[in-house]
């Protein structure tokens, strides 16, 4: 290593101030202080510090991320083959979750590591820019975002749209705040949420959850074949609101709620929901893998588990309020069956947890995560026009969470202040 | 009336390289210094110039904005030089000694018998005030402003730290004497602090006159600013000034042998320090005769104070005036490579509050940290990681920031009255980003000093 440490060290002439390529510092020291930990020494203040680096900390939230990608990578495979199953003789079967195990891996990489590769490109040139305008290195934030995004997808995404909003994230959602610390906004979810509006047909209804529908209702003239369903467990139970409920691709107009609820936990058992075994977004899906990331998280303390359980304990209540309403069958649906479906175990345990537009105080914190929990059910169940709450949840708390700070620090003072009153 | 105060929060850093309880004592040093820059915000006004004769207790300079305080010479012998440094700001005074310690003395008194006022007077004559620190502003103790208490740790719970039940022992007259000189500076009380969690030394235990009071934590229970904020925390416009329990033994003295005593006994501490043992030396001691010969390699920060808050002075430089310790660590100006010793590394070597670091399984591991900042500084991302090691009711990110964006009203409602950069050191070691908060902290204090005060 020393041998390698000399070479990369002699260059550093060129890259400092008045040196040859002054102007690529910022990648340089970005590739620089990746390989190596830089020789700075406390000079102010405490001479010792902790080992802990923002290098660590992010490495550690992209480890828990691999639990999803896995998971992603697969079942974007099963369900594109799941659909050939109907109108291909050659993949017959496919439709059970385990055959043609490497194929749904091959397709699965095929589809997802494009949509990977992109966001960290696009997201990372922007990144530099903006580090040779300031002159710093990059700021690990993005990391994260680079891989959180692409797991927000459907499959199928046009990878040019990955690369504007992702785009569109960095330099809106962030930088024009300052950069990494200074968002308001989740990056990873304001791209989504960009998407969500500029491209809605891309990115929400019954065609663009499985890998392939296009070419499907292509081959098939036009439609879906018999039997076969593009949408999401959400996209279903959006469907109960309105006049023609379906479930996986049945039309059950005029059914009564409970024969409904009978047929959506047919076509969606717990435990399939629970590992992730259904359509959605590419690391949506799996309840189990982000659980596995969470725990991670929260076993190296690098997610703050107040707002993990809190989040959770807000859908589970706001769950069983909307079962006490019960004036149609998606406020029947049992509560826990949120915490399981759509994206809610993964926008719990990765997007809500950003601590940087999280509320910043202990007990902010809580009420953030109920808020933000109970908000993404709410948003669900009553309004159908956005099947899945947690997106618009979450981003909303962000809005929120200086608020909740605020109220926090205010009892802190008022607090603080008792004691010398009744001293 | 004596409070027992339990912390949860806090963090103990084990170091590799506490100092054995031994005394040995040190020769006089070549030369000793007297800096300005040990006091924060005093600008000196001399009284002497090079090649002046001194002895034991000669006014060297005086507080030009408060010209009672006076500072004195530690030893006798003739004034060497003054350093000056940009804007001939006075750096050091430095005082060769004679070896003679020729003193100017005093009738002893019994200072039960004395006025709170007299016994001021003779504090500040006698260059004994500065010991004295007040809070708000961790600066030296304004004379004119009443204290509604003194508090005196009896331990310090900062890594690698001197035991003051050693340095005490069998000094219980002269501790006791000091405490009654400070019982007539306050209407309010005395209290002495003790760790909860050891026995403390006779001297403290049997104390009289004053408060005893107990806390049990982690670092850092033993800062006096803890102990306030728990006992009898400082509202705006109250005045709380503390004193280490070392400086209490040197008021005892005074009254009782008329005479200022410079002796120090301080802890030669740190992984890098040889021959790790209690030394009794000079304030303000040339550090040369201590670290020579006595040093495990040639590349090491030399501290004075402990390894979160005291200062880099080399390895000829001169001992504080209030440290009691000098610490010695392995400079960490070397390149880590990022799966072996760097950011990635598995990281046995390092010490971490966070569970980032497998710290946490080896817990009676004692740890050679050098002094590395292990990363780079970002801004603000962690949350919640400085509440981890702050047992204040005090909201720490919101309080730096208020700090970081001149919110006076934000200091003044968050607590500034409260704290000293000590009590922020841990939050500086912890923190993710690598942010100088013990810097912010005493912007902070002046700004508030500026405006408020």
């Amino acid at each position: 290593m020393k041998a390698l440490e000399k070479i990369i060290h002699n260059l550093d002439p060129k890259f400092e101030k008045g040196g040859k390529w002054e102007k690529m510092y910022p990648l340089y020291e970005t590739l620089s202080t990746f390989l190596f930990t830089p020789k700075h020494v406390t000079k102010k203040g405490a001479h010792i510090r902790d080992g802990v680096d923002l290098k660590r900390t992010m490495f550690m939230v992209i480890l828990a991320l691999i639990p999803c990608l896995l998971f992603g990578i697969y079942n974007t495979g099963h369900w594109h083959y799941e659909l050939q199953s109907y109108i291909n003789p050659e993949f017959a079967g496919y439709n059970e979750y385990l055959v043609g195990f490497g194929d749904k891996v091959l397709y699965g990489l095929l589809q997802v590591l494009p949509l990977v590769i992109v966001s960290y490109a696009a997201g990372l040139a922007v990144e530099f820019v903006f580090a040779m305008i300031n002159g710093h290195g990059l700021h690990e934030g993005f990391l994260v975002s680079g891989m959180l995004i692409p797991l927000t997808m459907p499959a199928d995404v046009p990878l040019w749209m990955v690369a504007v909003a992702t785009i569109f994230a960095v330099v809106i959602g962030k930088e024009v705040f300052g950069g990494t610390g200074m968002n308001i906004l989740n990056v990873a979810l304001t791209a989504r949420a960009f998407l969500f509006f500029a491209y809605p047909t891309k990115m929400s209804g019954d065609k663009v959850w499985k890998s392939g529908t296009d070419g499907v209702i292509a081959a098939n003239d036009g439609v879906l074949p018999d039997g076969a369903s593009g949408a999401t467990a959400l996209g279903d139970l959006a469907s109960f609101v309105g006049d023609a409920p379906v479930v996986a691709g049945e039309n059950l107009a005029g059914a009564g709620s409970a024969e409904l609820l009978a047929k959506f936990q047919g076509a969606y058992d717990p435990l399939h929901a629970f590992i992730g075994m259904v359509p959605g977004s590419v690391g949506e899906t799996s309840a189990l893998a982000a659980l596995i990331g969470g725990a991670i998280l929260l076993f190296t303390g690098v997610a703050s588990w107040r707002i993990i359980l809190s989040f959770f304990a807000g859908g589970l209540a706001f769950g069983l309020m909307m079962n006490g309403i019960g004036v149609n069958p998606y406020m029947e649906l049992p509560a826990y069956y949120h915490l399981i479906i759509g994206g809610f175990a993964f926008g719990a345990v990765y997007m809500a947890t950003d601590p940087v537009t999280a509320s910043q105080t202990s007990y902010g914190k809580l009420w953030y995560g109920f808020f933000g929990g109970g908000l993404a059910v709410l948003i669900r169940v009553l309004n159908p026009a956005y099947p899945e709450g947690v997106m618009l949840a979450i981003l909303f708390m962000n809005v929120m969470a200086p608020l909740i700070d605020h109220y926090v620090v205010q009892a802190n003072i008022k607090r603080r202040q008792k004691r010398f009153k009744t001293a | 009336m004596s409070k027992t105060v339990k912390l949860r929060k806090g963090l103990d850093i084990n170091l590799l390289g506490e100092a054995d309880k031994v005394t040995v004592d040190l020769e006089m040093p070549e030369m000793v210094a007297l800096k300005p820059t040990d006091f924060h915000g005093l600008v000196p006004k001399m009284v002497v110039k090079p090649g002046d004769r001194v002895q034991v207790g000669s006014v060297v300079f005086f507080d030009k904005y408060n010209e009672q305080v006076k500072f004195v010479s530690p030893v006798s012998g003739t004034v060497e030089d003054i350093v000056r440094g940009e804007k001939r700001r006075i750096l050091e005074v430095l005082i060769k000694p004679d070896g003679s310690q020729e003193a100017i003395t005093k009738d002893s008194v019994d200072p039960s018998s004395l006025s709170g006022d007299q016994v001021k007077q003779m504090m500040l004559e006698n260059g004994l005030w500065p010991f004295m620190v007040q809070r708000p502003l961790d600066i030296i103790a304004d004379p004119n402003v009443k204290p509604k208490a003194i508090f005196v740790s009896a331990f310090d719970s900062s890594p690698l730290a001197p035991d003051y039940d050693f340095i005490v022992h069998g000094q219980d007259q002269y501790f006791q004497h000091g405490l009654n000189a400070l019982t007539k500076l306050t209407e309010g009380k005395v209290h002495l602090t003790l760790n909860g969690s050891a026995p403390a030394d006779v001297a403290f235990q049997n104390a009289k006159n004053v408060q005893i009071n107990k806390i049990v934590g982690k670092h850092p229970a033993g800062n006096v600013g803890t102990q306030i904020h728990h006992i009898d925390p400082i509202d705006k416009g109250e005045f709380v000034f503390t004193l280490k329990p070392q400086d209490v033994l040197m008021l005892g003295k005074f009254f009782a042998e008329g005479k200022f005593d410079p002796s120090r006994m301080i802890a030669y501490t740190g992984s890098e320090a040889k021959n790790r043992k209690y030394y009794r030396t000079i304030l303000g001691a040339k550090l040369t005769n201590l670290t020579q010969n006595n040093l495990e390699s040639d590349n090491v920060r030399v501290i004075s104070g402990n390894a979160l808050t005291g200062t880099n002075v080399g390895k000829d430089g001169y001992l504080g005036f209030y440290d009691a310790q000098v610490t010695v660590l392995p400079e960490g100006d070397q390149y880590k490579f990022f799966l072996t010793k760097g950011w990635l590394g598995p990281g046995f070597d390092k010490y971490s509050s966070h569970r980032l670091f497998p710290t946490w399984l080896i817990k009676n591991k004692k740890f050679r940290l050098d002094t590395n900042l292990n990363g780079e500084e970002r801004g603000f991302v962690v949350t919640g990681e400085l509440e981890k090691v702050l047992p204040f009711d005090i909201l720490p990110m919101q309080l730096i920031k208020a700090i970081m964006t001149n919110d006076i009203d934000g200091m003044e409602q968050l607590g500034i009255y409260e704290i000293a950069p000590e009590d922020f050191a841990l939050c500086e070691y912890v923190c993710t980003s690598k942010v100088e908060i013990q810097e912010k902290i005493r912007q902070g204090l002046d700004i508030i000093k500026e405006e408020c005060m």
